[in-house]
């Protein structure tokens, strides 16, 4: 065991990993010299030479793009892209080839890569540095998507991710990139993608988040337990597939759901997640499903985004209008 | 070659004129004659298929096609320079190097008919399926370029795309991308002079395509689409170029879309008569077949006795794709993930189960 953040845990999983497969390649800009604008991959240029560790040219669309060629011909990609603000250019590469390349063929070439990039808001960025937009590659048939929302399980759920067979877009919370350390083993360990986790058990009131909200989370539980108000919390962790039973099984129990999300309301992760809980558990339900997410609107520059993200006192307002209701 | 036909003037290479005559004898390919005699039956297979494919469209017996008719001598070069180890990344113009990479007619009716089955061309080794979406198969061209580099392979890709493609983002990347990674890739452009209505000159303001190809630290050639002695002779050249180990090449085939563009199209709104008419002196057929028959290997009566073995046989291969079992629910499913999700599962039982319900209706 070692004390981990997750960049550390992250960059631990993709040496495994090259370690252990010599068809695994990683790209990206910034990806070989610099270790990526994160200094996610920072180290294993060094380690694993220029060949299988390198700069791509800055152009999204190639990345994803020869990425795929690379997947059909046998290697393992693993990209980075720097923001989830800068992957629309390589849309076109993740709907019409990556995630249907396995179907157009009948099963004779598969795509197995994984597509990282950072997303969320919280870090004072630029403009097109702060979304959660999640929810558009959970719409797309033919990928999974993932995000871990501690080192601990970045790594598991990497290993994961890379040993697929499917394309997997693994999205990082860069907010807590650094902010959480916690001990990860060093050895291979790996995490079932589509599982979500209870983290905490509760009776009152089910919540479902994931990434960087799970700590955000955990600040309004410590108000609810002042209110003795009892949270279940659940991690999500995989966006698609999406663990219905889990979700479906908490709800019955607590009668009452909140999800927690940075992405912007409608249409969404959150939308999703009540609507599960409607079909599935409608007669145990005590109150409406609440979605706690982001506003439709553009996350704002630094100065207003404080308004956009979801804070515990936000959090802790919601769910105990929802155990009251 | 490449100093020759520098594309910054806009040279063609061009070996035999309009009346079968070898102009050029410093380029023509070497090739035996049974080999010439052989690419010759390889285009009229193919065109016969093409015009077959046409009717049984009209006929209602198939969905839209796109048809390779003027275009034959691009993939019958290509077949005759093609490894049965090499790559091919098709766009879905290039019947006659599909077909000689393993692909069936059978596959080609059957993606027609609307079966997923048809695209896989199971039989077919390092084939690529048909890619609709314009240009963004030239990236996974240059990814496979990649991953044969790293793994110290002697084999070459070879990607095709259309003059309207040249305007696709992805066509400036994937291009840009094999010139840094320096990637045996042999990229083919096949300038019909028309994507889908739009033609050449509305494209793109350079004066050829081939010229491209500079800005991306890589050679280019220009090359008369329609002479099949050109296309070989400048995809052999560029095989061995980037089988050495060069990196990428360009080339541009000059050529005509006889056809339209699918069968969904209607050429007479933006061509003249005027213009087919005169392209149809440049039909690849028209002059291989002047070429043989100045050999004496060829006669019009000839090619009609083909014509009506290959009517047999592509009509075989068409009823056997109209003979292809219906879709079944699992097929829809069965694909998408090699590791499918629960989602799906219950998707396709509760389809199954409204199924049943719907057959107790009866």
């Amino acid at each position: 065991m070692s004390v981990m953040n997750m960049v550390q845990a992250i960059n631990n999983a993709l040496e495994i990993k090259l370690k252990e497969d010599p068809n695994i390649v990683i790209f990206g800009e910034d990806a070989g010299v610099e270790g990526g604008v994160f200094r996610v991959t920072e180290g294993l240029q060094e380690k694993f030479g220029a060949a299988r560790v390198f700069d791509s040219p800055l152009a999204e669309s190639g990345i994803v793009g020869t990425a795929i060629g690379m997947a059909i011909a046998g290697l393992r990609p693993i990209v980075e892209l720097q923001f989830c603000g800068f992957v629309y250019p390589a849309f076109n590469q993740i709907i019409s080839h990556a995630s249907r390349m396995h179907n157009r063929t009948r099963g004779k070439y598969k795509t197995p890569m994984v597509i990282r990039f950072p997303y969320g808001g919280g870090i004072n960025a630029l403009e097109h540095h702060s979304e959660s937009m999640e929810s558009i590659y959970g719409h797309i048939p033919g990928i999974k998507v993932v995000i871990p929302s501690t080192p601990h399980d970045a790594k598991g759920l990497l290993i994961s991710a890379i040993e697929s067979d499917d394309t997997v877009i693994f999205m990082e919370p860069k907010r807590i990139y650094r902010a959480i350390k916690q001990e990860v083993s060093e050895q291979k360990f790996s995490i079932p993608i589509g599982k979500a986790k209870v983290l905490t058990e509760g009776k009152d009131i089910t919540i479902v988040a994931y990434g960087a909200m799970i700590r955000e989370v955990q600040k309004a539980m410590m108000l609810a337990k002042s209110q003795n108000i009892s949270v279940e919390l659940i991690d999500l962790r995989s966006v698609y597939p999406i663990d219905k039973d889990t979700i479906v099984k908490s709800v019955q129990k607590t009668g009452r759901l909140l999800t927690v999300t940075e992405e912007p309301n409608t249409y969404g992760v959150a939308a999703e997640i009540t609507a599960i809980a409607n079909e599935e558990a409608f007669l145990y339900l005590e109150a409406p499903p609440k979605r706690v997410t982001g506003f439709d609107t553009i996350v704002p520059l630094p100065r207003g985004e404080h308004f956009y993200l979801q804070t515990p006192e936000k959090i802790f307002y919601e769910l105990e209008r929802l155990v009251k209701y | 070659m490449l100093k020759e036909y520098n594309p910054i003037d806009d040279k063609m290479l061009t070996i035999i004129d309009n009346d079968g005559n070898v102009m050029n004898f410093k380029w023509k390919p070497e090739i035996e004659d049974e080999q010439v005699l052989n690419a010759q039956k390889a285009m009229l297979f193919a065109r016969t298929a093409d015009i077959m494919a046409v009717s049984y469209q009209r006929q209602g017996r198939m969905f839209t096609y796109p048809p390779n008719l003027g275009q034959e001598a691009v993939s019958a070069a290509l077949a005759r320079v093609l490894h049965e180890e090499d790559w091919l990344v098709p766009a879905f113009r290039e019947l006659g190097a599909w077909l000689a990479k393993g692909a069936t007619l059978k596959d080609v009716f059957m993606y027609y008919m609307g079966f997923e089955e048809g695209t896989a061309f199971r039989g077919a080794k390092k084939l690529l399926p048909i890619s609709v979406p314009i240009a963004s198969q030239l990236l996974h061209a240059v990814g496979i370029g990649y991953s044969i580099k790293l793994k110290n392979e002697k084999d070459v890709v070879f990607a095709v795309v259309g003059d309207g493609g040249t305007s696709e983002g992805d066509f400036h990347e994937a291009l840009n991308f094999a010139g840094v990674w320096k990637v045996p890739v042999i990229f083919i452009v096949q300038n019909n002079q028309y994507a889908i209505s739009v033609p050449f000159n509305q494209q793109t303001a350079s004066t050829n395509i081939a010229v491209k190809s500079i800005a991306y630290g890589m050679p280019g050639i220009k090359v008369d689409g329609n002479d099949f002695f050109a296309m070989l002779s400048a995809l052999q050249y560029a095989s061995e170029y980037s089988r050495k180990g060069n990196g990428p090449i360009l080339i541009e085939a000059f050529t005509y879309r006889k056809g339209a563009h699918t069968t969904s199209d209607d050429p007479t709104k933006y061509r003249s008569v005027k213009e087919e008419e005169e392209w149809s002196h440049t039909d690849p057929l028209k002059r291989l077949g002047l070429y043989l028959k100045s050999k004496n290997s060829w006669s019009d009566k000839e090619e009609q006795k083909l014509v009506n073995e290959y009517k047999k046989e592509i009509n075989r291969s068409f009823e056997e794709a109209e003979n292809t079992p219906a879709v079944k629910l699992n097929d829809v499913f069965d694909y998408l993930y090699v590791d499918k999700p629960d989602d799906l599962k219950i998707q396709q039982l509760e389809f199954e189960k409204f199924l049943k319900w719907k057959e107790q209706q009866k």
